[in-house]
This record gives structure tokens, C-alpha cells and sequence, in this order.
């Protein structure tokens, strides 16, 4: 089935004549029809959009004219980017009838390079969760087993890469959110390093933190969808001004003599056996192949989630409090005055996460509590990227899980939300430091749930990074198998 | 110092200004929208002036250039690195409900300007800092209506903030300090200093140290906001002044405990009026925007800038006094606007003789550009008129050499206006304006005026107190018989020849 194919090789088999662009978006539309009543990972689909976009490439490839990275590719796309097309929700009340008069940098570039657009992916309200349950439009659902949650924030994306509804989709991570659901739904996520790729027209969560990344069934899609959508971008002064490398010419060319970090402080209570034990035999699977593996320290680690929760939502207070009701968005009904007018319109637009998120970081960010909390929390930061910098003299790549556990119950973690957050322990360190990090799948559960390694490196080791992954993924086949119930056999 | 009765304690005024300057740069402080005044309401907006979900603000270079050169102008030290912070408050005409500024890392750090006084002393003026932020939008009140409209034009204007120590003494330094400023920011072009549509904003820091038995009592600072002409800020001064004063004498008691407190003024009532005590002042709740990264700046930047910070009008006038030998007042009217002066010294540099070029500026220049003004009801410069800095060097020269007589020059002037590229000595030629300076003609031009003017002849003879105001009188009657060609000092010569033999002959 096409849509069973990487977004690789349904490029390849649409530059080679073999299938139509039209024909895979068909596919992963279908798909789509079937699968998503269940999964809800879709907030809208643009099926006749898409196959307008899918002919018109089509007719590119007849016409002999010069076909782009991507083309033909059916991608899903995270619903807090920007497009020109359908709304942007961010999964909230706010923005349900926010439609962009502008595409966001990754979006237009996604469309020079070919792609076809299927429709925008659940989140947690702006990007703020680890399940998917904080949306506004109900929860996804995990693919491996519709009880579980697919992870978050961007469990639409991994949840519909991983049930075959696209060939690859778009995330976002601020604190783990594309490596997270990645890990949960067994497939590939990269958070790249902070600045290499645009965030224009991503909805700002944290700004210092949020990076979009692809998520992907292989590790050849991520350098694909990486190679479109990373470079420097005028309008994004926090993005880095240095050409692309090729991500793909040399993917499968093993590392040689690499120096595998193994932290102290990524093992230990709170993980599940069955994880430390798939990580441990990812680790052996290196060593095996000539890899050294140092035991590295990162001491400021158990300061991480602290520090995440304090910087995150004191940029979130500040980014989300241009939604007020007056200009755009929701407004309430029957303002009072211009005070009422922003504290019911924010309160009945933003969910109780959200809401939590903004106090939390208003606090932080208040006279006579700035010192205490946010500058404490940036000197933190200083002490992680410093930890890094230490562990990456001894080792080239750090090897740790992802997530401490496999995918859990919906609503088993919703009503706690300090259990929630600890699910992002390992993952947010990384945006902490800036440095990109990656989840590629290592194994199943007794309960048939994906593992998901994690992979980070030093900033803008992307090139290197995903060839250490390609070769796990050479000699094992856990990115081939697909959720039961799911396959079109 | 002040005093107005024996009873009455003396006090001292204490003025700190902080300015807000439009910067007229072609596109906004954080995006390429077109940065312009007016248009139909939210015409001059894009998805980030509108605070739109997912954009990012992109730092407007020309912007900074613009404040390091008024901060390279007030002496400022430029600051090697800078940053930018979020202050946080909603209003609705504040689409991200923060502002971006500088908090703690201002572009311009502590500088001054030494502001000449109308008596011919100047004082040092302290500059403590000059950051840039973004401009809000409007809010429009319409009469009638329960709701209020939003007009983001303005919004994401680069605005200059120059705050000064408190070392305005008097509302009348405190204008002055404006109008020098508005002076350096238009030398610049950084700002068209056009009060009436906001270009600058004035925010003046009041409070008055009072000698009272012996020991100095604070008044309470009150900042009075947002005031857009020059009058307002003298006027608000005087009244704080007042206000403070007063309310001091009816509770000296009270004075130590009362707290920063911000007014507004009311144009019409001449008064201000409380708008919040510091106790319910906003936490603004500042940090460092994540979305622009530090701006580090270069020592070659800033002597780049250096460079193309112009002579500014201070110096000038100085300049003026000093080389061309003019009044203060001159040396004022003539750097008041920077084309002016240029087209002045453009002139000056041609070799032409000072004087008579700086009447040629202040007296027909200016009165025909005057009349030109209110013709047109708008402002026209000596610089706008179509006459040339070669044709003011050549028109004064001829005034020099003698060729034509000083009052010719208003008809020649005139005449140049009119035929654009003219040459000064032609044009002096075709009204016939050339100065005669034939001894015989001379002559007979004051016979003719002697003789029709027995009355002043007998006052020269007869009435000491009336001699030289007679011969004043025939000189011009002398002028006006040869229609302004004849050569003034040949005429006095012949003139005070004829009267004194008159005299001689008499007695």
C-alpha cells in the first residue's frame, strides 16, 4: 500500500513514474477515513486541497519540469503552524476560528519542496502537555492501543505517522514534544538544535525553547524532511545563519570509532525495567559495532524539570497573553468592561493546563519573585549547557530513554499534573541546552508498546546524529512493524 | 531660586525630561510594514504589528543607527552590547500586550549637551540613557459610541526614549531643552520633529527641594505624561511648580510622605490632574525577549555613525558668531533649519562676503519665503526658494563691489525667484539696477531731491537736534530720485558736500 511506503520512497516511486502523487495522497486520505474516527489525530484534513496540490505535481512531473525533495509526499503537519489554509487551533478554544493570513517558513518551504499537505495534527493545548489530553477537541489516541495516549504535545503527528495516515509529519518540541509521542508511538522524531530551523509562524509557546522537527517512520525520512526545512530565515533572528549540510548523502555511512555517553543521572528509579532494558540493548547493539561507551555525568539534571517549568511558562505567560479577546479569537460574549472583557474572554478560551502554565509564569516573572525564580532557573540553564559541554568532550553522542515509561491509559496521569510532567525528565534538558536530540524506536513492551531511544548530541551534530541512528536502524527492523489493527492486510 | 515673599520659603525646581522621538525610518521598529503617519485606520500593519500568533520581530538596523547617531549627538556612550526586554501590560492598543524596550541594557548610555540660555550663558544638561522601543496604536474614543476602535497604524513605530537627569531649573529651560532637542533630532533627519503629529513626546520628572527652617524638604516627584508641544511643557511645569509649592505650604507636614505620583494635563483648564500613585503603579514585569537575540555593536559601527553625525546647531551657532561675526539672534534664525544653514554655508564656501549674505538671508530670503508660507499656509524655507547657494554668493558680491546698492537686492531677488537660474548681475542689468557711479549724474540726482526738499535743507542748517535726520531723509530721497542706482556712498559724499557748503555760505 503507498501509504505504507516512507515518504523516501514514495518520492522515489513519484520521480520514477511508478505512483502518482494523486494516488498517495489518495492512499493516506483513505487511510485517513478509516483510522482517524479512532485516533483522532487529525484536527482538520484538507483532502481536496491536497489533491489539487498532488495533480498539479503530478502534471509538474508530466510537463518534465524539475521536481522538489519532497514531491508528491503526503505530510501531516502539527496544528499551532501557520497556514494560509484551514485554521490554526493550537487545540484551543481560543484560536478554533483562527484562520493565518500567512504560511508559516517550514509550511511554505514543505510546499516549494513538493509536499502535500493532508491536514493539521492534534496537540496539547498550545503545545502544553505530554498526552495529547489537553486539547480542546478531545485527546488522540495511541495506535498501538487505542486506550493509551499517543504522548504530546504532538501525539496528532506521531500517532498519525505511526498509523500510516501520512508519510511524515511536522512536530514541534519545547520540552520533548516530538521525541516524546515519537517514543510512545514507535516511530522517529528529531528536535533539532535551537535555531536550525525557522520558527516563523510556529504559535510561540517558549520561545528560547520551541524547535519544529520532523517525525518520521525511518531515520532516512528525518534527513529528508530536515534537509527542506532547515536554513537560516530573515524573519527569525533567533535562527542560525549557516548553510545546510546534506543530511542524506552519507546516512549510510556508519560512524566510525564514536563515543557513546551513557549518563548516570538518565538511569535509575521511576523507568521501567522493560525500557532500561531495551536502551541497555541498543547501547550492546553500538558496542558491537565498534562503538566505545564512556559513562559521562550530567549533575544538573534533576534541576532540569524545575528549570523547565519555571522558564517555559514564564515565557509562555508573555507569548500568550496577546490572546485577550480584543483583537482576534475568542471573545466573551457580554463583556462588562475592558477588564472583564480580557479575564472571561482568557478564561473561557485557555483549558485548566494553559491557565496553570500563565499563573505559573506570570509568578515567576512578578517583582520581588524574578530573582528567585526565573533568574535562578536561567543560571540553572547555564549549569546544564555546561554539563553538556563537559559530557561532549568525553563522548560524541549521549544514549539515554526517551521516556521513563511506554505509553500510558488515557487519563491515567491527567488529574496529576506533577506525574505529567515528570514524563518529560529526559527529554528536556535538551531544550534547556539548545542541542538537538532524537528518538528512534528499540523495542516493544510485554503490552506490545513501542521503546523509544534517545539519541542527543552537540549542537548542529544533526548530520552525525542521524547516521548513528541509521545504522541502529539498518540492523533492526522495530520501525517496520505496524500497529495491529492498522494494517490494510 | 525664588522667592515671593519675606515669609515664604525659597525653593529649588528640579525638571528631568524623558522624550519619546518618533524614528522616521521607511519601514517599523520589528518588521518591514511601511512606517508612516496616517492613511485609513490599520492600513499600515502586517501579521506583526497585528501581534498575530507565530510571528517573530526582526530587529530594524536603520532604527538603531538612527539612535546611536541622536546618542553620538548627546555625547552618549554607546553601549558595545545591548539587549531587548518585554514590558508587560494590556491595553488594547498594545497588540502582543508587551512592549519591546530596553530595560537594563540601554543602546545609549550617560552623555549630555551643554543648552545655550537666552542670555548668552548654557548650562550642561545630563543625559542619563536613550533606549528604543515600539509605539502603541491608537485607541479612538467616538462620541456616542459604547465601544472604542482600534487604529494600529502607529503600532511598532520605532520610538527613541531619552531620559535626562534633573538639571532643568525652570519650565522655561525645560522647553528650551525640547526645542534644542527637536533641533538636533531634524539636523539628523532622524525625526521631522513635527509636534502636531506626535513625533515627539514629552514626559517632564517635577519636584522642588524647599529650604524650610533650615532644612531642605523634597516635594514628591510627579511625572507628568504624554505632552506633545513645547507650550504644554512650559505651561505643566509652571503649574507643578505651583501646585507643589502650594500644597507644601497648606501641609509642610505632609511633604516627606508622599509618594511618585503620574498626572495628566488638561490643555484647556491649564492644569493637571492625578492619573496613579507609584502604590498602584504596574509591575511591568520586564524580562529579556527570547525572540531577539543580543545586539552586539561594533566600535567601526559606531564611528561610522560618527562620521555622519552632521555639525549640529549648537555648534554652529557658535560657528556663525564666532567666523561670520553675527548676532546671536542672526546665528539662531539661520541654523534654525539645517538646509538653510547649509545652503548658507554652500554660499559662505563660494568666497562670498559674510555680511551682506547674512542680510540677504534674513531680508528678502526670509520675507519673500514668509510670504510664500502664509500664501500657501504651509512651510516654506529660504531653502525651498529655486535661487541658488552660487546665485546668493554672486548677488553678494555685487552688493559688495558696489555694482548694485543694498536696497536693489529685494528687486534682484525677487527677480531670481521668479527666473529660475538667473544670473544676479543680468537680472541687475534688465531692472536697470546697475549702480551708477558717475559723479555728474550723482550730482544732478541730489540737486533734484535739494530741491524738492527746501524744508529738510533749513532743518540741517538751522535745527542741530534735526541735522542728521535730515540728512537721513535726503539721503533716501537721493535713493529714491536715482530708483536705487545710485551708489549710497557717493551720495553721501556729494550730499553732505552741497549741505555743509550750504551751511558755510549761510553763516
Amino acid at each position: 500500500m503507498i501509504n505504507e511506503l516512507s515518504a523516501l520512497e514514495v518520492r522515489n516511486k513519484i520521480n520514477a513514474g511508478e505512483v502518482t502523487a494523486v494516488a498517495a495522497a489518495q492512499a493516506s486520505l483513505s487511510a485517513i477515513a478509516q483510522r482517524d474516527g479512532q485516533l483522532h489525530a487529525y484536527n482538520a484534513v484538507f483532502a481536496d486541497r491536497a489533491l489539487q496540490r498532488a495533480s498539479a505535481i503530478d502534471q509538474a512531473r508530466a510537463a518534465g519540469k524539475p521536481l522538489g525533495l519532497l514531491a508528491g509526499v503526503p505530510i501531516a503537519i502539527k496544528d499551532n503552524l501557520c497556514t494560509t489554509f484551514g485554521a490554526t487551533t493550537c487545540s484551543s478554544k481560543m484560536l478554533k476560528n483562527f484562520h493565518s493570513p500567512y504560511d508559516a517558513t517550514v509550511v511554505k518551504k514543505l510546499e516549494e519542496a513538493g509536499a502535500v499537505i493532508l491536514g493539521k495534527t492534534n496537540l496539547d493545548e498550545f503545545a502544553m502537555g505530554s498526552s495529547t489530553e489537553n486539547s480542546a477537541f478531545g485527546p488522540s489516541h495511541n495506535p498501538w492501543n487505542t486506550t493509551c495516549v499517543p504522548g504530546g504535545s504532538s501525539g496528532g503527528s506521531a500517532a498519525a505517522t505511526a498509523a500510516r495516515m501520512c508519510a511524515a509529519s511536522l512536530g514541534s518540541d519545547t520540552g520533548g514534544s516530538i521525541r516524546q509521542p515519537a517514543s510512545l508511538c514507535g516511530i522517529v522524531g528529531l528536535k533539532p538544535t535551537y535555531g536550525l530551523v525557522s520558527r516563523y509562524g510556529l504559535v510561540a509557546f517558549a520561545s528560547s525553547l520551541d524547535q519544529i522537527g520532523p517525525m518520521t517512520r525511518c531515520v532516512e525520512d528525518a534527513a529528508l524532511l530536515l534537509q527542506v526545512i532547515a536554513g537560516h530565515d530573515p524573519l527569525d533572528s533567533t535562527s542560525w545563519p549557516q548553510p545546510v549540510p546534506d543530511y542524506l548523502s552519507d546516512l549510510d555511512k556508519p560512524l566510525e570509532g564514536v563515543r557513546i555517553g551513557l549518563p548516570a543521572e538518565f538511569s535509575g528509579e521511576g523507568i521501567e525495567p522493560e525500557v532500561s532494558g531495551a536502551i541497555a540493548k541498543a547501547v550492546d547493539f553500538y558496542r558491537s559495532q565498534g562503538a566505545t561507551v564512556v559513562d559521562v555525568h550530567l549533575p544538573h539534571t534533576k534541576y532540569g524539570i524545575a528549570a523547565y517549568y519555571v522558564i517555559a511558562p514564564a515565557e509562555a505567560s508573555s507569548n500568550l497573553s496577546r490572546y485577550d479577546g480584543v483583537h482576534y479569537g475568542h471573545r466573551t460574549a457580554k463583556p462588562e468592561n475592558l477588564f472583564d472583557l480580557y479575564a472571561a474572554s482568557r478564561a473561557e478560551g485557555f483549558g485548566p493546563e494553559v491557565q496553570r502554565r500563565i499563573m505559573l509564569g506570570t509568578y515567576a516573572l512578578s517583582s520581588g519573585y524574578y530573582d528567585a525564580y526565573y533568574l535562578r532557573a536561567l543560571r540553572v540553564r547555564q549549569l546544564i549547557k555546561r554539563d553538556f559541554d563537559q559530557a561532549f568532550e568525553k563522548c560524541d553522542f549521549i544514549a539515554c530513554p526517551t521516556s521513563p515509561t511506554v505509553a500510558f491509559e488515557l487519563g491515567a496521569k491527567s488529574g496529576d499534573p506533577l506525574q505529567m510532567y515528570l514524563c518529560d525528565v529526559f527529554t528536556v534538558t535538551c531544550n534547556i541546552a539548545g542541542i538537538p536530540g532524537m528518538n528512534i524506536p528499540c523495542g516493544f513492551s510485554n503490552s506490545g508498546l513501542p521503546i523509544g531511544l534517545q539519541i542527543l548530541g552537540p549542537t548542529f551534530s544533526e548530520q552525525r546524529m542521524l547516521r548513528l541512528a541509521r545504522m541502529y536502524e539498518k540492523h533492526h527492523d522495530w520501525h517496520t512493524r505496524k500497529p495491529k489493527g492498522f494494517t490494510n492486510s | 531660586m525664588s522667592t515671593t515673599s519675606a515669609v515664604e520659603p525659597q525653593y529649588k525646581v528640579l525638571i528631568g525630561m524623558e522624550i519619546h522621538v518618533q524614528l522616521a525610518t521607511k519601514s517599523k521598529m520589528f518588521t518591514g510594514a511601511a512606517n508612516g503617519f496616517g492613511g485609513e485606520p490599520n492600513s499600515q500593519v502586517d501579521p506583526v504589528i497585528l501581534g498575530l500568533p507565530g510571528v517573530l520581530p526582526v530587529i530594524n538596523k536603520r532604527a538603531v543607527e538612527m539612535a546611536m547617531m541622536v546618542g553620538l549627538a548627546l555625547n552618549c556612550q554607546i553601549a558595545a552590547q545591548t539587549k531587548w526586554d518585554r514590558k508587560s501590560y494590556y491595553y488594547p492598543d498594545l497588540p502582543k500586550n508587551y512592549q519591546i524596550s530596553q530595560y537594563d541594557q540601554p543602546l545609549c548610555g550617560p552623555g549630555a549637551i551643554e543648552l545655550p540660555l537666552p542670555d548668552g550663558s548654557s548650562k550642561t544638561i545630563r543625559i542619563r540613557r536613550a533606549h528604543l522601543e515600539e509605539d502603541a496604536g491608537k485607541l479612538m474614543h467616538e462620541a456616542g459610541m459604547t465601544e472604542s476602535l482600534v487604529d494600529l497604524n502607529r503600532a511598532g513605530t520605532p520610538l527613541l526614549e531619552i531620559v535626562t537627569e534633573p538639571d532643568l531649573h525652570s519650565p522655561e529651560e525645560a522647553r528650551l531643552f525640547g526645542e534644542e532637542l527637536r533641533r538636533i533630532c531634524r539636523y539628523l533627519a532622524v525625526s521631522h520633529g513635527i509636534m502636531q503629529q506626535g513625533h515627539m513626546r514629552f514626559e517632564p520628572n517635577i519636584n522642588l527641594h524647599i529650604y524650610h527652617h533650615g532644612k531642605t524638604i523634597k516635594t514628591a516627584i510627579t511625572e507628568v505624561k504624554n505632552l506633545n508641544s513645547f507650550r504644554s511643557v512650559e505651561r505643566a511645569c509652571s503649574y507643578e511648580i505651583q501646585r507643589q509649592f502650594g500644597e507644601f505650604l497648606a501641609h509642610p507636614e505632609d511633604a516627606p510622605s508622599k509618594v511618585k505620583s503620574t498626572r495628566g494635563w488638561d490643555d484647556d483648564k491649564g492644569m493637571t490632574l492625578l492619573q496613579r500613585e507609584k502604590e498602584e503603579a504596574h509591575d511591568y514585569r520586564y524580562f529579556p525577549d527570547p525572540d531577539l537575540v543580543p545586539l552586539h555593536v561594533a566600535p567601526q559601527w559606531v564611528n561610522d555613525l560618527r562620521a555622519g553625525v552632521v555639525e549640529l546647531p549648537i555648534a554652529r551657532r557658535k560657528r556663525y558668531q564666532e567666523n561670520f561675526g553675527m548676532s546671536a539672534k542672526e546665528a539662531f534664525s539661520l541654523t534654525e533649519e539645517r538646509d538653510v544653514a547649509d545652503l548658507f554655508d554652500r554660499a559662505a564656501a563660494l568666497g562670498a562676503p559674510a555680511r551682506r549674505l547674512t542680510n540677504l538671508f534674513l531680508g528678502p530670503a526670509a520675507k519673500i519665503a514668509n510670504e510664500a508660507a502664509s500664501a500657501e499656509a504651509a512651510t516654506v524655507l529660504i531653502s525651498d526658494l529655486p535661487v541658488t547657494a552660487q546665485q546668493y554668493a554672486k548677488l553678494a558680491e555685487l552688493i559688495e563691489s558696489g555694482g548694485i546698492s543694498a536696497t536693489s537686492a529685494v528687486p534682484i531677488f525677487e527677480y531670481l525667484v521668479k527666473h529660475v537660474d538667473a544670473d544676479p548681475a543680468q537680472a541687475a542689468q534688465e531692472l536697470g539696477l546697475v549702480q551708477v557711479r558717475d559723479q555728474n549724474q550723482t550730482e544732478a540726482w541730489v540737486m533734484q531731491a535739494l530741491t524738492a526738499n527746501p524744508q529738510a535743507i533749513s532743518d540741517f542748517k538751522n535745527n542741530p537736534k534735526k541735522k542728521q535726520a535730515s540728512l537721513g531723509f535726503l539721503r533716501g530721497a537721493v535713493m529714491k530720485a536715482s530708483q536705487g542706482k545710485a551708489d549710497p556712498k557717493l551720495v553721501g559724499e556729494i550730499l553732505e558736500a552741497k549741505l555743509n557748503a550750504a551751511a558755510a555760505q549761510d553763516s
